[in-house]
């Protein structure tokens, strides 16, 4: 089933939660809703599940109007951050609620109901915790039977609200792969909630960035890594050094650092540009007239990639990353001296949240 | 408590102090509670079951009765909508509806008993239109129960806010995702988890229905076999010298606590159960 928001607003207080929200989701996506606590994500998702109601703008469910109808009748599955597991009942009834609250001339019978559950178990891989109470589960056995518990009575959507917020950070690895694999089985239309970038970019077929109650940036993680829409997205989604320089004529300065500008020429004026720290590249030699000299402060090579600070000789620090193998080739040590080029940058001058002007550098080429 | 207490106090300080508690507990508590069984039996066993075949403490055992059985369901009722409310919605005019809860124990019982006088009494704002249609309130059985009533309703209320509110929403949310009615997610999700506060909160209101004295006694005009609870009664036989009766109605009171406190006693420790 196809979702489709259209100018949704939300007001608590005084303070705007949505503002002047558009989303369209196709039937079968797995959609993120991704962005910093308080950016309205939560509240989104659960006014599409009809938790919450808008305040203004429109619902619909394939292309039906949602906002007519009340929670229990949207035939939406939500799974609670902190699973929201009934605690008085075993996994089995937990699962078989939604099935026994069926009204009488709709309810499976008893028979029914304990296959179904122990299908849902199944499906789950959690089989032989029927008899339990939630108390007794792990978080991610919790996460799981809270799943099952949803897809018990045929959603059409499934809504997961952090799904994997309280879970520790080897789980939650494996809970989302697993929630992946999941989705592609059952092809159920689903949205979550998450402010962690890694994890939309994993699971999600398109994410929509969302920040102050606004959409940021919707695509596809491919899109909103590569191509943000502003310095929101391309920050919020990866690390990212930023300078602050200036413009003058044609020219971008920072500190006492000029960097040539070829092709189309900014205005003059404050700018900043942004460079992810995989996209620099270091050197003992200098590589070009955009090559700038810095000093290695502190090297971590620890991990699959090795991180690197250094001081620029404007004195601003900035973070850079390099391959474990350029940094045998390379061989650097604390305190030295090193040559580096941003192998891609992006420019925003005037005061403007979106890219301006953007500008790439091809390896070798000038700005 | 548990073994791991590091025990830091030398032996003769922990014992002492103990038994200054034990002491004091046994002069207030325990001597009072002995006295009074002393007192109920002074005249034989035979006395004390005779003392309630009387006609006036069997009409004041059964208006007794009858108030709690009438005050506490009504209360009950009162006391998980109050609360389902206040826990589980945000409105205008909560803490207004919470501060009106606490008011009966804030004023006192002589007060909440004034309070029916003033509006149903002969003089009172009700009372002309109440003599003309014949209907008796103040002085009569109506009364007492509905001063019992005032009373005695924050207790259930105030046992189950900080419960409710302590659970938050989430798993009626979750029951209403999953197709449960209004009705069907308090029946199946929220009174399951409130069932031993509620319950706690049904004994304290218990209590004090059967027990309360000053608001009964303001609007009750004791009228021996008509007006008199139990604590109304033990005044009257008391105010007779008539002491063993006295004491063997007090002693049905006394009962009464001890059941009371086995009944939380019991709660307690199923609740510790359960949170384990």
């Amino acid at each position: 089933m196809s979702i489709e928001i259209k100018n949704v607003t939300k007001i608590f207080g005084s303070f705007k939660a949505l503002k002047d929200v558009n989303v369209k989701v196709e039937t079968g996506e797995l959609v993120a809703l991704l962005g910093p606590s308080g950016s309205g994500k939560t509240t989104l998702l659960r006014i599409i599940a009809g938790l919450e109601t808008a305040d203004g703008g429109e619902v619909f469910f394939h292309g039906e109007d949602a906002q007519k109808k009340n929670t229990k009748d949207r035939a939406v599955g939500f799974v609670f951050q902190h699973y929201a597991l009934f605690r008085h009942l075993t996994v089995f009834e937990n699962i078989a609620f939604g099935l026994r609250v069926k009204p009488k001339n709709i309810r499976p019978s008893n028979d029914q109901i304990q296959k179904r559950v122990h299908e849902l178990l199944k499906l789950v891989q959690l089989d032989w915790v029927a008899n339990r109470f939630p108390s007794q589960l792990s978080g991610g056995q919790r996460q799981r039977i809270a799943l099952a518990r949803a897809l018990a009575v045929e959603p059409k959507v499934l809504l997961l609200d952090e799904p994997f917020g309280s879970l520790d950070a080897k789980v939650r690895k494996d809970l989302r792969q697993w929630l992946r694999r999941f989705h592609d089985e059952l092809g159920i239309t689903s949205i979550f909630v998450t402010h962690d970038q890694e994890e939309a970019l994993e699971v999600a077929d398109r994410i929509v960035v969302m920040n102050e109650g606004k959409i940021e940036q919707i695509g596809t993680p491919e899109d909103v890594y590569h191509r943000p829409a502003n310095a929101f997205v391309l920050n919020f989604l990866g690390n990212v050094n930023l300078f602050h320089s200036r413009i003058e004529d044609g020219k971008v300065k920072v500190g006492n650092f000029v960097f040539p500008v070829s092709g189309k020429t900014p205005n003059d004026g404050k700018a900043t540009f942004y460079v992810r720290p995989h996209q620099f590249d270091l050197s003992r030699f200098r590589k070009g007239v955009h090559s700038f000299s810095a000093r290695v402060v502190h090297l971590n090579p620890a991990g699959a990639t090795v991180k690197i600070d250094l001081l620029s000789e404007w004195g601003e620090s900035v973070q850079a990353e390099i391959s474990q193998e350029e940094y045998q080739k390379i061989n650097l040590k604390r305190n030295e001296e090193i040559f580096v080029t941003p192998k891609e940058i992006r420019l925003q001058s005037g005061s403007g949240s979106d890219f301006e002007k953007i500008g790439y550098v091809e390896e070798g080429g000038g700005i | 408590m548990s073994a791991d207490n590091k025990r830091t106090e030398p032996l003769w300080i922990q014992r002492s102090l103990i038994g200054l508690a034990f002491l004091y507990l046994g002069l207030v508590l325990f001597v009072p509670v002995a006295s009074i069984f002393a007192g109920a039996f002074r005249k034989g066993a035979a006395f004390y079951f005779q003392s309630f075949l009387n006609p006036d403490a069997k009409s004041a055992i059964c208006l007794t009765l009858v108030t709690a059985l009438v005050a506490v369901p009504l209360n009950l009722i009162f006391g998980i909508a109050a609360s389902w409310a206040i826990a589980k919605f945000d409105f205008r005019g909560k803490n207004i509806l919470l501060t009106l809860i606490d008011l009966p124990l804030s004023v006192s019982p002589v007060i909440s008993g004034m309070i029916f006088i003033l509006l149903f009494g002969a003089q009172g704002i009700f009372g002309p239109w109440l003599v003309t249609h014949g209907l008796k309130i103040v002085f009569a059985p109506p009364a007492i129960i509905l001063s019992t009533i005032f009373v005695t309703f924050p207790f259930v209320a105030r046992e189950l806010i900080p419960v409710m509110k302590s659970q938050g929403t989430e798993e009626e949310e979750a029951a209403i995702t999953l197709g449960a009615s209004g009705f069907q997610a308090f029946w199946r999700v929220t009174l399951p988890n409130i069932k031993w506060g509620l319950l706690y909160g049904v004994i304290l209101c218990n209590a004090r229905a059967m027990g309360e004295f000053g608001a009964v006694s303001v609007v009750s005009g004791h009228i021996r076999g008509y007006t008199n609870t139990l604590p109304l009664y033990v005044e009257i036989l008391y105010n007779e010298y008539n002491f063993a009766a006295a004491f063997a109605a007090a002693s049905l009171l006394v009962f009464l606590a001890l059941v009371t406190l086995g009944a939380k006693q019991i709660v307690e420790a199923r609740v510790q159960k359960e949170t384990q």
